[in-house]
Parts: structure tokens; C-alpha cells; sequence
């Protein structure tokens, strides 16, 4: 009695059996004919010859026939356009059925259909059904919106079905709502530029009545478009957090992780000292949780989004180790991640039972898992200073076990632990010689001579066990020739006397027999430095390595800030933004967290931003620590690296290798007498050992962007404020006198002013509006003067200014024009703002986008200022202007003077980059002004000096 | 959104496709292929793999891969969560989950699916509905159907689709009103060599069965709620309720689901009812290690620990086992190198143990890696965390129900390190 009965007939006139079978009379015959169809179908069977017998069953009263029909039709009207057409009269009939359930049916197939032909007969019934009585037939056919909008998009607009549709999210039924939300939503993601979900304060009340009723998939379509939203202020989002909490509790992880992502996401906007905050922080913790008790493959989309969330707020899980421990029958996916996040969990309160937890894993079957975990005890002992003891005796332990991949495991990680905690822990260097023999992979060979170089003075025979290697050495991966030749020029600086033929015979190898660039290059290089100058090459190669950072693949901070905003998405499984890997994104849009303090540049759309910032945005790399100067400093071994499984890696160095060639050569063009030093093919040895300072914890400094972003040192001090002056004297006022300035402070503009009552009479009914101007100010509250103004009396209000007015450029720039009406007359007066309220808290560049921004900005649009007269030092001046939002991106010293390189960011998007040259003891400085709206720069400059000077 | 789904079997046949929007070809399962031979076990192929044009997400789920097919940015739990509530929706009507099953109505599954998404979007997931709209099949049902040529497919419109209340279909009727509750607890726990707990945490779930006939509204309430303080809900629970009584009120859909399930994590609060005493030790240079295990019960409240069974994966050079059993009976698979011991019951006068000889692969290293023990075990009319019901009432309806609260502690994912 089973379905499997049409499978049966797999005889070779089977497709004229079933022919013949549908042109039946009987009914039945002609329903079991159709499901043997439908049965060859799903088996990815060819029944398309049959398409016009079919057809032919459509017109029947039963439900079930039809349905399958319906079923067939969907898969095979493309082959046969013309056959369709045949169908068209039936949908159109069905359409207008008095059974919900047949109009429904009829136009969500018509939709399904993919031919041309069909769409223009399509449109009328499904403005109908659009509109229906019946909500079933309307959240069908709000689906079938976009559907059509796949197959025919200029059709969808020109019927106006978008308005249409738009019109549904108001739409009484939560289903319904809920799927339009959704069709409106496939529809923007392939028109990004488009206007479909306008959320406003009023739309999006809507949809979060509609969330509690409507089913849990709508709930997850509605949470992710809330998530889009950016409310206007914390109030708002404080609200919108409030009532999608509940969503924590649901049964559907899909859903939890949802209403995780727009909790995380308004989060920023919130206050920390907020007792909610605090709350929403407790709140966050189970339901992350709970997902960990799921079935594997959720736990493993819901990990990789914990690791997100773990860097962005280590606070949420911090207290919840023990849940990431693996369970030895976790799947190997899962181990992998589970291990990934104790290590971004792991302080000096828990290691203990880390460790012991490491170890046991260490001890496992699955050699990549064991391999990770082994990585994960070198790890700690880096991140957690007081564990490296008990890190390194683990390790060595390990050692112990002869096992051959954890040792080479556990000397890998040793060698970066040399590198974080030097002269510690050398004694063990013997204990690692011993297993020398064992290493067969490269990473392993590579990190062995590194220390055997490093620490050559402290190793009686390391002459001899770097011979050793030598002798294969046409046989070694590029990565251990490279070691291998630096670590005898190392051994060779250390201990000249016995290693003279040693030396001589690796640099002949590197430079004469090798058909490798890099490694000839790095042969003469060090075969020319030591035959001219012994002395530097020993500052160069014996010079003292940066220390490497804490953390280690941590995701660069706007690149995690973009993740936490696809949070539950295929880019947070891929830890990559979705324009990296999203096949078809036509113009893809950068989602950002919004910033703390949400007022004025809260309602500034993203677009405003220049685009070829945008532009330099998209190569948002993993900055790999410390391979930077690695090249010339020998270091070639990469460090742990084992975040995201998608390698970059070559991506990645190239990356880096222009922050550290660029770096100079910026440097040294712009510096006007560069150091003596250019020549041989970029080998720069003054700025290389230079750089340590500024290069040693790219990511530390990543980390402290993170905390400036959310907790904000500028955001804080705010900038600095003039004191008041008269804009409007009481003579030309009637008796009105207008003083004032324009603050900054914590991301909102505000002009403060006086008013002074000058006059006999009592003043009220005051009001304030200003002429358009360059950057769009305008009051964002009105004046308010609660009292009326007696004579002889004044007044002080603080007005809140916005950047949202209309644009018009102004001569000058700042020049703002302002009218003041009072219950006596209007008055006119101009004033000029200084431009430093306009910096934005978040005008902080990346390194390497400054870098590339400023190489990319012509020569002509640079400007250069001389400020006179100010006595402050670096430091000083570096914090002080830090205060008005001008962020100081590196620091360097070249011939005694003092770069500054600053970026600053206006409120319409407008970068500015600077480059200050200090002079210790002269007092007048040296600014260099590079920006893609040359006319802002003397502005600019006016606000540096306005800074400094006060 | 969801494009396509293929069915796939462990032996690497597609035995089922289906289409939403445009039909992806076949072929597109190669890379999930090539990820499951380099996965080499089944539950290790990863969940979401991307190939050149598509995302292919997957679960496993009883012994069949369920592949989706999207290409569009989609939230992948979504994705997993929704081919789960497949697999459930299969289990719901066939009785079980399996390829002969869904073979063997191929047209319902069909029918199904299509019933389930609609271009992609989920358009009725819930059992109740679904079976409004298409009738599981029955034996009785298909005699009818072929004698009077009716249809399991249902030409109405479901009631519960629209209203506010999605999950309970209108017009129930029973002539006996039952309300049963069963509270179900596992323990989760990682207990290490010495035998403390690293980690134990309790899953828990009610799961209820509920044939009343009209629209009952039900509140259940617990002695303790304040246990319940991470916990995830069914739909049709009333939230704010909760917030401020703590009390669990709904509306109940018809016949069995969840309502609620929730982990109670605080260590002290997890009592761990059985100990584990264990040898096992491998001898350095010969071909042999002893191996030696007692159960016995601890903390368990005073109630029978039953249904025990403990398996090992041994390490790989382990050829095969020699061991007596005080209690029960053992096996042990040279291929899978897993040894099971089914104990049963414990007695707490005469401890189970399981003892005897390791044989080694003669020349092979000592194994490095000691074998964890997988433990299983059931204790009735018992939930571990100490949660009780206190009362079921009920409103809206006049007639009385029956009302059954059943309690059960199992074994989760526990595991003793040695």
C-alpha cells in the first residue's frame, strides 16, 4: 500500500505507460498516474515529455490532484513556456475560487512558475489576492511579491506591487506582516540602494507588536530587519532591547540568535553605567548557553557566533567556561571551536582548570584536535603571564610522551613563548634539542632553529646542530632555508671565531644555489652587511624583537564590529563580511554598530561616508602579529594562527608587507631628508629596528581601538570649548545682546549661549533657525527659554545643534548665519564655528587605511601649515588633541623630530589625515594636511591651532 | 532563503530532491561528498560548506543527511532549525525517520515539503496544521480512501493557521479529557580521573501530551520555580505571566510536544547519582593491558539507578578483550573498538564490575591516550534537580481532566575520563 509502488515501473515503455495512464477517464487512475510522476520526479527522473497529459488533469475538483499538478507544473513549466500558457486560464480561475485555501494555492504556484510569458497574466490576480479578505491569501501572496520580483523586477515596480507590499507590514494579521517584512526584505538584499524598509519610530512599533504574535519564522525575518534599525537615541534603544528580550526564551535558536544580534547591536548605543546595561549583560549569558545543549550542527553556527560575541563583550560569558569543555564525542567541528573560545575565556581565575583540561585533550585520539589543544597551552602561557610556568612544564610533559606530532606541536609554541617571556625559561632548551631528530614537518624544523640561533651563546654544540641541518638544505621548505640562514648569521655574530666556514657555506648555498628570490636576496643582503659594517649587521639581526601580543587571531575591531552586525548569518559561521564571499551582492552595504552616544551622527546615513573609504574598507584583513619586521628580523615563523578556517594567509602578508615597506617609504618621501640608508632594494635598517615601538602590538593597539570605540577616551574629555564672545550686540538687537560659543562634547554639538535682556521691556516667545550651511547644522530641539526674559536679566541655554539641515557651501567654510526672533523682532547675525566640533569620535583610521589613503590622495591636495609658538611637547600634544577628536595613528622619531600621524573624521564623512612634525625645542611645528576636500584644510589647521594654543 | 533540498543516505545515494525555486542540479552534492570522505566519520561532516555558487547546510539526523541548497545570505540556524523540524514532521507521520519510510511515501513527503516553504520561506511548520492540510497515512485510511476515492489531502483552510493561536487547530474533541506531563532530566557531566566533577549540568524538559477537547487554557506551577531561571519556551506560553507569577500559562496545542526546557547549571545543585571506580592501564612493552570497572550508585535519593550501560571506545591497538562481568553482559566490536556493558540494574549491595585482560596489537606503541567511559542510565520517578510540579488547573472548559505528571532522570552526555 506504499508510495514506493510507483517506483516499480522502471520498464522501458514506462514514460507511454504513464501517458497513457493520465488520459484515463477514471479518476483514480489518473491521480495514481500523476503521483507515479511525481514519484520519478523527486528522484530527479526527466518526466518533462509528459508536461502537456498533465496539464490536462489540472481542471478537477480534487484538491489533491490538483495540488500535484501543481507540484509538476512548478518543475517543468520552463522547458515547456509555451505548454504553460495552456495553464494560465486555470490559475486565473482558481484565483478567484471562494475556497481561501485554492486562491492561495493558485497564486503562490502561478508565482513559482519562472516563465516570462506567465508573469504579464500574473499581475492582475495578484493585486487581487494582495488585497483579499482572507489573510492566509494575503501573506501568500506577499510571498509571491518576490517571487516575481526574482523573475521580473521592472515588472514588480512598474505595478507598483512594492507600495503595495509596503503597505502590508501595516496590515492587521502578524503573519502577514510577518511576511512581507520578509519579501520586502529578499527584495532589498538585491537592491541594496533601494528605500524598501524605511523604519521609522512608527514602523517599527508595528513590527514589534507583530513579533509577539506572529510564528517563530516570522520572528526571525522581523528581528533581522529590527536589526537594521538605528534608533535615534539610547531611550529608543533601551525600548526596542526591552521588548525583544523575551524572544531570549524561545524554543527556536534561530529566533534566540536573532534577538542576540539587535540586543548586541543597540547595546552599543546604551550607556554602561546604565543599570540596564548591566542587566541586558546577565540576560545574554543563558540563552548563549542553551544553544550549546542543541544538536551539534546548531551548536557549531552558534559557537562560531559565541567567538564573535566573546571578543566583542568578554563579559557576557565570562563566568561560563566550563560549558565550552569538550565532551570527547563532541563532533570534531565542534572541538575545534569549543577550544578556540576557552582560550579567548581563559584569565588568571580559571587557568588552572583550563590547563588541566588542555592537557587531558592533549591526550587524545584526533590528532588535529590534539594539535589545536597543544597550540591552545602555548597560548595561554601568552595570554595569561602568571600560567606560563605551569604552561611550559605542561609542555614539557608533553614532550615526554615522544608522541611525534605534539612534540613538534609543543616546540612550535615554545619558540613564542621565548619570544613573549625572553631569558625565562632557556633551561628547557636542552630537553627540545633532544627531540631534533624527531621533527619532520617544517614548522616544527623552522621554530627549532630559531632557537637555536636565538639563543646560540647558551648552546655548547649549536654550531654542530646547525650543520646538521645545513646538509639537506636543498631539500628543506623555503620556510627552514630561511631560518636556517639567519640563524647561522645569528650563531655567527655570537660566536664569530668557530663558525666562519659556517657562515660562508649557508650564504653561498642561499645566494648560489638556490633558484628562491627571497631566500638569495636575504643571503646577500646579510653577506653585504657583514662584509661592509659587522657592526650593523649585528644591530639588525641580533636586534631586540617586539614582543609579540596577548591575544593572538583576534579579529580586527571595524571588522568585528561588522560581524556583530550580521550576527546568525553565513558571514558570522565564515567570520568574514558578506562582501567577501556573497555571490550576486549588487553594491554591497556596510553595516556598522551604531555609536554610543546616538545623537547627531546617529541619524548621518553610512553612505555619507567618502567612498573610496569604503572602498578601503573591503580588504579588512587579520593583521598577523609580528610578521612585520619577521622578514628582516628573521622571524618568518608565523605565530599560532588558528582562527578562522578560511586561509588568507598570502592575502594577508601582502597586506602587512605594505604597512611595513609603506611605512618607511611614506617616511622617507615626505620627511624631505630622508636617512641615508634607501638603496639596496628597501632593506631600511634605521627605521626597521625603529619600528619595534610602533609595529610590536598592532593588535594590542587593536584591542585598545576596541575600548576607545565603546568606551571612548575623546568621548570623555570632550574638546575643547572658546570661551564666549558677543555675536550679537545689544545696539543692533533692541536690546537683545546674544553671546556664545560651540562645544563638543560626548558625540553631540551643542551652541551655548547667553542672552541678556538689554531693553525695558520683558522678552519671550524666543526662537532660533539657522541659514543653510556647509555642513548641514541645525538646532536639533528648539530654543527654549522657559521664562520670559526681564530687563537687566539673563539667560544660559545649551542648544543642541544636529548635522541633518541642508547643505550649501558657505564662504567661509564655517560661516553660519543665524536668525533670532523674539516677541519684538527678528534679528540676523553670522558667526564663524570652529571646525573641531565637527570631528567625529570615531575618526580613527586603521594603519594600513591611512597608509593607503594617503598614498591615494594627490600631492596637489596636500597642505602645509606652519603653528607657531607652542611650547607643548609630543606627548602633550598627541593627548590634547586626542581630546577634540584628532586621533594620533603612529608616532615615529626620525633625524630628532617627532612625527605625529593623526586622522580625523567630519561629520558628512570627510577624512582628514595630518602629519605634524615636532621639533624638540623649537616651538613652531610643522603640519602637513592631506584630505580629498582640499577647501577644508585651512579650516583644519585653524582648529589645530585654536587646540594646541589653548 | 532555502533553495533546494536533497535527502541523502549513508551509502552516498540522493534518494530524494525537491526544488523551491529553480532547480539546482544534482551535482551540487559533489562537494558535500568530498567533505564527508574527508570528514571519514559521519557525524564529523561540517554543518555548512560553501561551494563556488551555492551554501550547502546539512544535519545528520537518523542516518540521513538533509542538504539544503542556498544562495542567498540566510541565517544558517534558520536553515538547521527548519530541516530539523523536517526530520520531526517525518518522525510525526511515518513513525519513524528513515529513507524506506520516506521512499514509501514519497508523495506525502512531497506534499509535505511543499506545504512546509514556500519560495524558501517557512509556511507552516507546525504538526497540528499540517496534518489538517495533509492526513498521515493510516492503513484504515488508505482502504477508505481507495474505496471511496477521498483524498488525504484536506480541502479547507486550517483554523489554526490564522489566529493568534498557530498551534491548536479548533473543534478538538475527546471523550476522555487526559492532560499528562512528563519531566524529563539529563545529566550532562564530565567527571575526571579522580573522580570529581569537572563539569555537570542539567537539560531538562516537559514534555506533554494533551487530548482536551475546545480551547482549555491551562496554568501549571511548580514548587520551586525559582530552579527555572534559564529556560526556553513553546510559543504558546504566556511570557509576561512568567515574568511576574512564574507560573506557566497556555493555551495547549492538540497531542504531544514540548512545552518548555530548560538547564539548571549551578554545580551544587547537580547531584551526580552514579560513581565509577576504574583501572585501566596498558603495560609498557607487552602486548596486553588490564582493565577493571566498577559502578556504583551515589547521591541517587533513594531510588533504583536501572538501565546502565557504560561503553568505551578503546584505543585502536586494541585487539580485543577479556573480561567477566559480575553483572550483565558485554561486547566488544574489534572493528569499531567500542566495548559495551550492558549492566542494568544496580544493587548497591553487590557492585557491578567488569574485569579481565587487554589484548594489544603485539609490537604496537603503548596506546597514549586513555579511553573515556560513556555512561547511560535511567532512574525513575525522580528529577535530579528537584523541580515538582505543584498543580495543573484549568479554564475555559467546564469538564474535568485527567490530569499525570511522570518524573525521569537519564544520563546525558556523561563521561567519566580515566
Amino acid at each position: 500500500m506504499t508510495d514506493s509502488k510507483y517506483f516499480t515501473t522502471t520498464k522501458k515503455g514506462e514514460i507511454f505507460e504513464l501517458k497513457a495512464e493520465l488520459n484515463s477517464d477514471k479518476k483514480e487512475k489518473k491521480k495514481e498516474a500523476v503521483k507515479k510522476v511525481i514519484a520519478s520526479m523527486t528522484v530527479g527522473k526527466d518526466v518533462s515529455a509528459l508536461f502537456p497529459d498533465v496539464v490536462n488533469c489540472m481542471q478537477t475538483d480534487n484538491l489533491e490532484l490538483k495540488k500535484l499538478v501543481y507540484l509538476y507544473l512548478m518543475n517543468y513549466a520552463k522547458s515547456q513556456p509555451d505548454m504553460a500558457i495552456m495553464a494560465v486560464n486555470t490559475f486565473v480561475k482558481d484565483c478567484e475560487d471562494p475556497n481561501p485555501l485554492i486562491r492561495a494555492l493558485a497564486v503562490r504556484t502561478m508565482g513559482c512558475i519562472r516563465v516570462d510569458k506567465i508573469t504579464e497574466y500574473l499581475c492582475e490576480p495578484l493585486r487581487k489576492c494582495l488585497k483579499d479578505e482572507d489573510p492566509y491569501v494575503r501573506k501568500t501572496a506577499a510571498v509571491c511579491v518576490a517571487k516575481l520580483h526574482d523573475i521580473n523586477a521592472q515588472l514588480v515596480e512598474d505595478q507598483g506591487f512594492l507600495d503595495t507590499l509596503k503597505d502590508l507590514i501595516s496590515d492587521s494579521n502578524p503573519m502577514v506582516v510577518a511576511n512581507a517584512v520578509a519579501a520586502l526584505s529578499e527584495i532589498a538584499e538585491s537592491h541594496p540602494s533601494s528605500n524598501l524598509l524605511d523604519l521609522n519610530p512608527q514602523s517599527i512599533n508595528k513590527l514589534l507588536t507583530a513579533l509577539n504574535e506572529c510564528t517563530e519564522w516570522g520572528q526571525i525575518f522581523i528581528l533581522d530587519c529590527l536589526a537594521n534599525y538605528m534608533p535615534k537615541d539610547d531611550r529608543e534603544a533601551q525600548s526596542i532591547c526591552e521588548r525583544v528580550t523575551p524572544r531570549l526564551s524561545h524554543a527556536n535558536s534561530a529566533v534566540v540568535l536573532s534577538a542576540v544580534k539587535v540586543l548586541m547591536k543597540f547595546m552599543e548605543m546604551l550607556s554602561k553605567d546604565l543599570d540596564y546595561y548591566g542587566t541586558l549583560l546577565k540576560k545574554l549569558a543563558p540563552p548563549l548557553v542553551t544553544l550549546l545543549s542543541a544538536e551539534p550542527e546548531l551548536q557549531y553556527v552558534a559557537l562560531r557566533n559565541i567567538n564573535l560575541i566573546v571578543q566583542k563583550r568578554p563579559e557576557i560569558l565570562k563566568h561560563e567556561m566550563k560549558v565550552f569543555f569538550v565532551k570527547y564525542n563532541d563532533p570534531i567541528y565542534v572541538k575545534l571551536e569549543k577550544l578556540d573560545i576557552m582560550i579567548r575565556l581563559a584569565s588568571q581565575a580559571n587557568i588552572a582548570q583550563v590547563l588541566a583540561e588542555l592537557k587531558e585533550y592533549a591526550t587524545e585520539v584526533d590528532v588535529d584536535f590534539v594539535r589545536k589543544a597543544v597550540r591552545a597551552i602555548g597560548r595561554c602561557a601568552i595570554k595569561v603571564e602568571q600560567s606560563a610556568e605551569r604552561c611550559v612544564s605542561t609542555l614539557l610533559d608533553l614532550i615526554q610522551t615522544k608522541v611525534n606530532y605534539v612534540v613538534q606541536e609543543a616546540i612550535v609554541v615554545i619558540k613564542d613563548i621565548f619570544r613573549k617571556y625572553p631569558n625565562k625559561y632557556e633551561s628547557v632548551i636542552a630537553t627540545l634539542c633532544e627531540n631534533l631528530d624527531s621533527l619532520d614537518e617544517p614548522e616544527a624544523r623552522a621554530a627549532m632553529i630559531w632557537i637555536v640561533g636565538e639563543y646560540a651563546e647558551r648552546i655548547d654544540n649549536a654550531d654542530e646542530l646547525l650543520e646538521s641541518f645545513l646538509e639537506g638544505f636543498h631539500d628543506e621548505s623555503t620556510q627552514v632555508q630561511l631560518q636556517l640562514l639567519t640563524a647561522i648569521v645569528k650563531l655567527f655574530l655570537k660566536k664569530p671565531t668557530e663558525t666562519q666556514e659556517l657562515v660562508q657555506q649557508v650564504l653561498s648555498l642561499a645566494t648560489q644555489d638556490s633558484d628562491n628570490p627571497d631566500l638569495r636576496d636575504r643571503g646577500y643582503i646579510y653577506w653585504r652587511l657583514l662584509s661592509t659594517d659587522p657592526v650593523a649587521a649585528k644591530e639588525v639581526v641580533l636586534a631586540e624583537k617586539p614582543l609579540i601580543s596577548e591575544e593572538t587571531d583576534l579579529i580586527e575591531p571595524t571588522l568585528l564590529d561588522e560581524l556583530i552586525c550580521y550576527i546568525g548569518t553565513l558571514a558570522s559561521v565564515y567570520h568574514k563580511p558578506p562582501s567577501a564571499f556573497v555571490e550576486g551582492s549588487r553594491g554591497v552595504v556596510h553595516k556598522s554598530l551604531p555609536p554610543r552616544t546616538g545623537s547627531s551622527e546617529s541619524t548621518e546615513s553610512p553612505d555619507a561616508a567618502p567612498s573610496a573609504v569604503q572602498a578601503a574598507e573591503q580588504p579588512a584583513v587579520i593583521p598577523t602579529q609580528g610578521d612585520l619586521l619577521g622578514d628582516l628580523l628573521n622571524l618568518d615563523l608565523s605565530p599560532p594562527v588558528s582562527g578562522p578556517p578560511i586561509a588568507t594567509s598570502s592575502v594577508q602578508m601582502g597586506a602587512v608587507d605594505l604597512l611595513g615597506g609603506g611605512l618607511d617609504s611614506l617616511l622617507r618621501s615626505d620627511v624631505g631628508g630622508s636617512p641615508a640608508m634607501g638603496g639596496s632594494g628597501g632593506f631600511a635598517p634605521a627605521p626597521s629596528t625603529a619600528m619595534p615601538a610602533n609595529l610590536g602590538a598592532p593588535l594590542g593597539s587593536g584591542l585598545g581601538d576596541l575600548f576607545d570605540l565603546t568606551g571612548g577616551v575623546g568621548t570623555l574629555s570632550g574638546s575643547y570649548v572658546a570661551p564666549k564672545t558677543v555675536w550679537l550686540p545689544a545696539m543692533k538687537a533692541k536690546g537683545l545682546e546674544i553671546s556664545g560659543t560651540f562645544s563638543r562634547q560626548v558625540g553631540s554639538i551643542s551652541m551655548d549661549l547667553v542672552l541678556t535682556n538689554k531693553a525695558l521691556q520683558v522678552m519671550s516667545d524666543f526662537a532660533i533657525q539657522f541659514n543653510r550651511n556647509s555642513f548641514g547644522l541645525a538646532p536639533a530641539a528648539p530654543l527654549q527659554v522657559h521664562a520670559p526674559l526681564a530687563p537687566n536679566q539673563s539667560v544660559e541655554i545649551s542648544l543642541p545643534l544636529n548635522t541633518v539641515g541642508s547643505v550649501m557651501k558657505m564662504d567661509p567654510l564655517n560661516n553660519l548665519q543665524v536668525a533670532v526672533k523674539n516677541n519684538i523682532d527678528v534679528f540676523y547675525f553670522s558667526t564663524l564655528y570652529p571646525l573641531h566640533i565637527l570631528f567625529v569620535e570615531d575618526g580613527k583610521m586603521e594603519r594600513q587605511m591611512f597608509l593607503a589613503t594617503w598614498k591615494d590622495i594627490p600631492n596637489e591636495n596636500e597642505a602645509q601649515f606652519q603653528i607657531k609658538d607652542c611650547s607643548l611637547n609630543t606627548d602633550a600634544v598627541s593627548s590634547k588633541l586626542q581630546g577634540s577628536n584628532i586621533f594620533t595613528i603612529a608616532k615615529r622619531n626620525v633625524e630628532g623630530q617627532d612625527m605625529l600621524y593623526q586622522s580625523l573624521k567630519l561629520t558628512n564623512g570627510i577624512w582628514v589625515l595630518a602629519e605634524l612634525r615636532i621639533q624638540p625645542g623649537n616651538p613652531s611645528f610643522t603640519l602637513s594636511l592631506k584630505c580629498r576636500a582640499p577647501e577644508v584644510s585651512q579650516y583644519i589647521y585653524q582648529a589645530y591651532e585654536t587646540i594646541l594654543k589653548n | 532563503m532555502i533553495h533546494s533540498l536533497f535527502l541523502i543516505n549513508c551509502s552516498g545515494d540522493i534518494f530524494l530532491e525537491k526544488h523551491w525555486k529553480s532547480v539546482v542540479s544534482q551535482s551540487v552534492c559533489d562537494y558535500f561528498f568530498e567533505a564527508q570522505e574527508k570528514a571519514v566519520d559521519v557525524e564529523n561532516v561540517p554543518p555548512v560548506i560553501s561551494t563556488p555558487h551555492h551554501y550547502l547546510i546539512s544535519i545528520y539526523r537518523d542516518k540521513i543527511f538533509f542538504v539544503s541548497v542556498i544562495q542567498t545570505e540566510v541565517p544558517p540556524l534558520f536553515v538547521i532549525e527548519f530541516l530539523h523540524r523536517v526530520a520531526d514532521t517525518f518522525q510525526d507521520y511515518f513513525g519513524e525517520c528513515s529513507e524506506t519510510a520516506i521512499k514509501d511515501n514519497v508523495v506525502i513527503v512531497y506534499e509535505l515539503l511543499e506545504e512546509m516553504l514556500d519560495n524558501g520561506f517557512p509556511l507552516a511548520t507546525e504538526s497540528n496544521i499540517l496534518k489538517e492540510l495533509i492526513k498521515p497515512p493510516t492503513i484504515l485510511r488508505s482502504v477508505v480512501n481507495s474505496i471511496t476515492g477521498s483524498s488525504n489531502v484536506g480541502d479547507t483552510l486550517p483554523t489554526g493557521q490564522l489566529s493568534n493561536i498557530p498551534w491548536r487547530r479548533a473543534g478538538v474533541k475527546y471523550t476522555n479529557n487526559e492532560a499528562y506531563f512528563d519531566v524529563i532530566e539529563e545529566i550532562d557531566a564530565i567527571i575526571d580521573k579522580s573522580g570529581s566533577t569537572v563539569f555537570a549540568e542539567i537539560q531538562g524538559v516537559i514534555d506533554s501530551c494533551i487530548k482536551l477537547s475546545g480551547m482549555p487554557d491551562l496554568s501549571l506551577s511548580f514548587m520551586n520555580p525559582r530552579l527555572l531561571d534559564d529556560v526556553s519556551f513553546h510559543p504558546c506560553i504566556r511570557f509576561k505571566r512568567w515574568e511576574s507569577e512564574r507560573v506557566l500559562s497556555f493555551i495547549p496545542p492538540d497531542g504531544n510536544f514540548r512545552l518548555i526546557s530548560y538547564r539548571v547549571s549551578s554545580q551544587n545543585l547537580v547531584a551526580i547519582p552514579v560513581y565509577v571506580k576504574h583501572m585501566i592501564s596498558f603495560k609498557e612493552n607487552s602486548s596486553s593491558g588490564r582493565f577493571d570497572v566498577t559502578i556504583g550508585p551515589k547521591q541517587n535519593m533513594g531510588k533504583t539507578v536501572e538501565g546502565v550501560v557504560m561503553t568505551v571506545h578503546m584505543p585502536k591497538a586494541v585487539l580485543n578483550m577479556n573480561l567477566t562481568a559480575t553483572q550483565g553482559s558485554y561486547t566488544f566490536d574489534p572493528v569499531t573498538k567500542v566495548l559495551t556493558w550492558d549492566v542494568g540494574k544496580i544493587t548497591p549491595q553487590k557492585l557491578p564490575n567488569l574485569k579481565g585482560i587487554v589484548n594489544l596489537q603485539s609490537g604496537a606503541p603503548k596506546p597514549e591516550e586513555n579511553p573515556s567511559l560513556n555512561i547511560q542510565f535511567k532512574i525513575q520517578q525522580l528529577a535530579i534537580s528537584g523541580l515538582k510540579v505543584n498543580r495543573l488547573d484549568m479554564y475555559g472548559e467546564k469538564y474535568k481532566p485527567f490530569k499525570g505528571v511522570k518524573y525521569i532522570t537519564k544520563a546525558g552526555k556523561f563521561q567519566v575520563r580515566t
